[in-house]
C-alpha cells in the first residue's frame, strides 16, 4: 500500500469526473504526490539531525525542534493529499452502489433494465445528475473544506510560509536563550511556496468545477421548466450526440494522462 | 511480503462485505494503512538514535529507552493493523471450502450472505472489534494514556542518579496516536454498526419466512 494504490483508487473514480475534475486528479498526482515522494521527501529527510544548537546541553535540540516543528511540513502535507483524496471515494462508493442495483436488476431479469449482459453494467459510464449530482458536488465542496484548513494550518502554526535560519529557544534544559539553525532553510521554503501554489491553483480548480456544475445544474432547471413539453425522442438524440462527444473528450484525456504519466 | 499484501487481502475480502464492511476496508486501507506508511514510519524512524539522556555514563541511555519503550508505538500500531485485518481472512477461506467441495451448498451470488457465512462474517466482526479494543487497551496501559511527554526521569542501573531523558518529536508523535486512537473508534463504530445491522437484516428475513409458511 502505497501512493501507488491511492492512484489506482482514485484512477477508478477520474471515468466519472467532469474535464475540470480530470486535470485537477492529473495536477494533484503529478505536482503534488509525485513532488512530495521525489523531491520534498529528501529535502526533509535530515531535518532532525541536520538541526544544529549552539549549546552542548543535552537534550535542549530535541526540546527546541519539538517547540518549532510541532508536526513537520512534509507530515503535514502527506495528511493534507490523503484527506483531500479521500471525498472522491464517496463518488466512487456512490457509482459502484448503483452497479450494484442495476447488476441485481439484471439478474431478476427486469423488463426495464436495457443491458444485454453484466460485462456492459461494469463498463457504463454514469452521468453526473440527479443523486450522482449532489455527491460529486458534496465530494467537491469537502475537498475544498479540507484544502483551505490544512493551507490555514500551516500559515497559523508556521508564522506565514517562509523558513528562518536561526530561531531563538530558551525552553529547558537549555541554560539560557540559545541559536538554532535549521538545515537548508532555503530549498525548504522554495518547496513550501511551491506546494501552496498547487494547493491553491487546486483550490481554484474545485472552485471552477463546482462552478460549473451549478451552473449546469440551473440551466438544466430552467430548460424543463421553460418547455415542459419536449418532442423526447429528438431530446434523447441530441444526448447521445452529446454523451458521444463528452466520451471521445474523455477518452481522449484519459489518454493523454496516462501517455503522461508513463 | 509487504503491506501491499495486507491491502491486496483486504481488497479481495470487498466481494463478501455488505456496505457498511467496504466503508470499514476503505477507512483500514486509506486512514490506517497508508498514514502509517507515508506518515508514521518516517517520525519513529530514528526513535532510539534521537532519545537523548542527560549523562554520558554508557547504558544509560540503552536502558532507560527500554524501560519507557518496552515496545514502540509504531511496532504496536503495525501489529494492530495486521490483527484487525486478519479476521475477514476466516470469511475468504470459508467461501474457497464451499467452492471446493461441490456437494456442499453453492452460494447463489458473490456478497450473498446465509447460513455458515453468515455466521463466519459474524465472528470475523467480533474477533475484528475485540482486537481493536484490545489494542487501544494495551497502548493505553503501556504508556499511561495516550500522550507522549518530552522529557522523562530515568534512575536504572547504570544510570549514576536520576537523570532526565529527552524524547524525540512528541507533540508531531502525539498528534498521531491521536488520529490512530480516532480511527480506531471509528473503525469500532462501524464494525457494531454491521454487526446490527445484520442480524437485524438476517432476522426480519427469518420473521418473513415463517410469517409466510404460517400463512400457508
Amino acid at each position: 500500500m502505497d501512493w501507488g494504490a491511492l492512484h489506482t483508487i482514485l484512477g477508478g473514480v477520474n471515468k466519472h469526473s467532469t474535464s475540470i475534475g480530470k486535470i485537477w486528479l492529473t495536477v494533484l498526482f503529478i505536482f503534488r504526490i509525485m513532488i512530495l515522494v521525489v523531491a520534498a521527501e529528501r529535502v526533509w529527510g535530515d531535518e532532525q539531525d541536520d538541526f544544529v544548537c549552539n549549546t552542548l546541553q543535552p537534550g535542549c535540540k530535541n526540546v527546541c525542534y519539538d517547540h518549532f516543528f510541532p508536526i513537520s511540513h512534509i507530515r503535514l502535507w502527506a495528511l493534507q493529499l490523503i484527506f483531500v483524496s479521500t471525498p472522491a471515494l464517496l463518488v466512487a462508493m456512490h457509482v459502484a452502489y448503483r452497479r450494484h442495483e442495476k447488476k441485481r436488476q439484471f439478474r431478476k431479469g427486469d423488463q426495464k433494465c436495457e443491458y444485454k449482459d453484466i460485462e456492459e453494467i461494469r463498463k457504463q459510464r454514469f452521468r453526473i445528475e440527479g443523486s450522482l449530482w449532489w455527491t460529486y458536488t458534496s465530494s467537491i465542496f469537502f475537498r475544498l473544506v479540507f484544502e483551505a484548513v490544512f493551507m490555514y494550518a500551516f500559515y497559523f502554526m508556521y508564522d506565514g510560509f517562509r523558513m528562518p535560519r536561526l530561531m531563538k529557544c530558551n525552553a529547558w534544559p537549555c541554560p539560557n536563550t540559545v541559536d538554532c539553525f535549521v538545515s537548508r532553510p532555503t530549498e525548504k521554503t522554495v518547496f513550501t511556496i511551491f506546494m501552496i501554489a498547487v494547493s491553491s491553483i487546486c483550490i481554484l480548480l474545485n472552485v471552477a468545477e463546482l462552478c460549473y456544475l451549478l451552473t449546469k445544474f440551473f440551466l438544466r432547471r430552467s430548460k424543463k421548466a421553460g418547455n415542459p413539453k419536449h418532442h423526447p425522442n429528438h431530446e434523447n438524440k441530441e444526448e447521445s450526440k452529446q454523451n458521444e462527444m463528452n466520451e471521445l473528450i474523455s477518452d481522449s484525456c484519459q489518454n493523454t494522462v496516462i501517455g503522461f504519466s508513463s | 511480503m509487504s503491506w501491499g499484501f495486507l491491502h491486496h487481502l483486504l481488497s479481495g475480502v470487498n466481494k463478501y462485505s455488505t456496505g457498511i464492511g467496504r466503508i470499514w476496508v476503505a477507512v483500514v486501507c486509506i486512514f490506517r494503512l497508508l498514514v502509517y506508511i507515508a506518515v508514521a514510519e518516517n517520525i519513529w524512524k530514528h526513535e532510539q538514535d534521537e532519545f537523548e539522556c542527560n549523562i554520558k555514563q554508557p547504558g544509560c541511555e540503552n536502558v532507560c529507552f527500554d524501560h519507557f519503550f518496552p515496545i514502540s508505538h509504531i511496532r504496536l500500531w503495525a501489529l494492530q493493523l495486521i490483527l484487525v485485518s486478519t479476521p475477514s481472512l476466516l470469511v475468504v477461506f470459508h467461501v474457497a471450502y464451499r467452492e471446493n467441495h461441490p456437494n456442499q451448498k453453492l452460494y447463489k451470488a458473490p456478497g450473498w450472505l446465509d447460513g455458515g457465512l453468515l455466521c463466519t462474517y459474524l465472528i470475523s466482526l467480533v474477533l475484528k472489534t475485540a482486537f481493536e479494543v484490545v489494542f487501544l487497551f494495551l497502548f493505553y496501559k503501556l504508556y499511561d494514556g495516550f500522550k507522549v511527554p518530552s522529557l522523562v526521569k530515568c534512575d536504572l542501573r547504570p544510570c549514576p542518579s536520576a537523570v532526565d531523558c529527552y524524547i524525540s518529536k512528541p507533540t508531531e508523535k502525539m498528534i498521531l496516536l491521536y488520529f490512530l486512537v480516532a480511527t480506531s473508534c471509528l473503525c469500532i463504530v462501524l464494525n457494531l454498526s454491521e454487526l446490527g445491522y445484520v442480524m437485524f437484516k438476517y432476522s426480519v428475513k427469518c420473521y418473513l419466512k415463517r410469517y409466510a409458511k404460517k400463512r400457508q
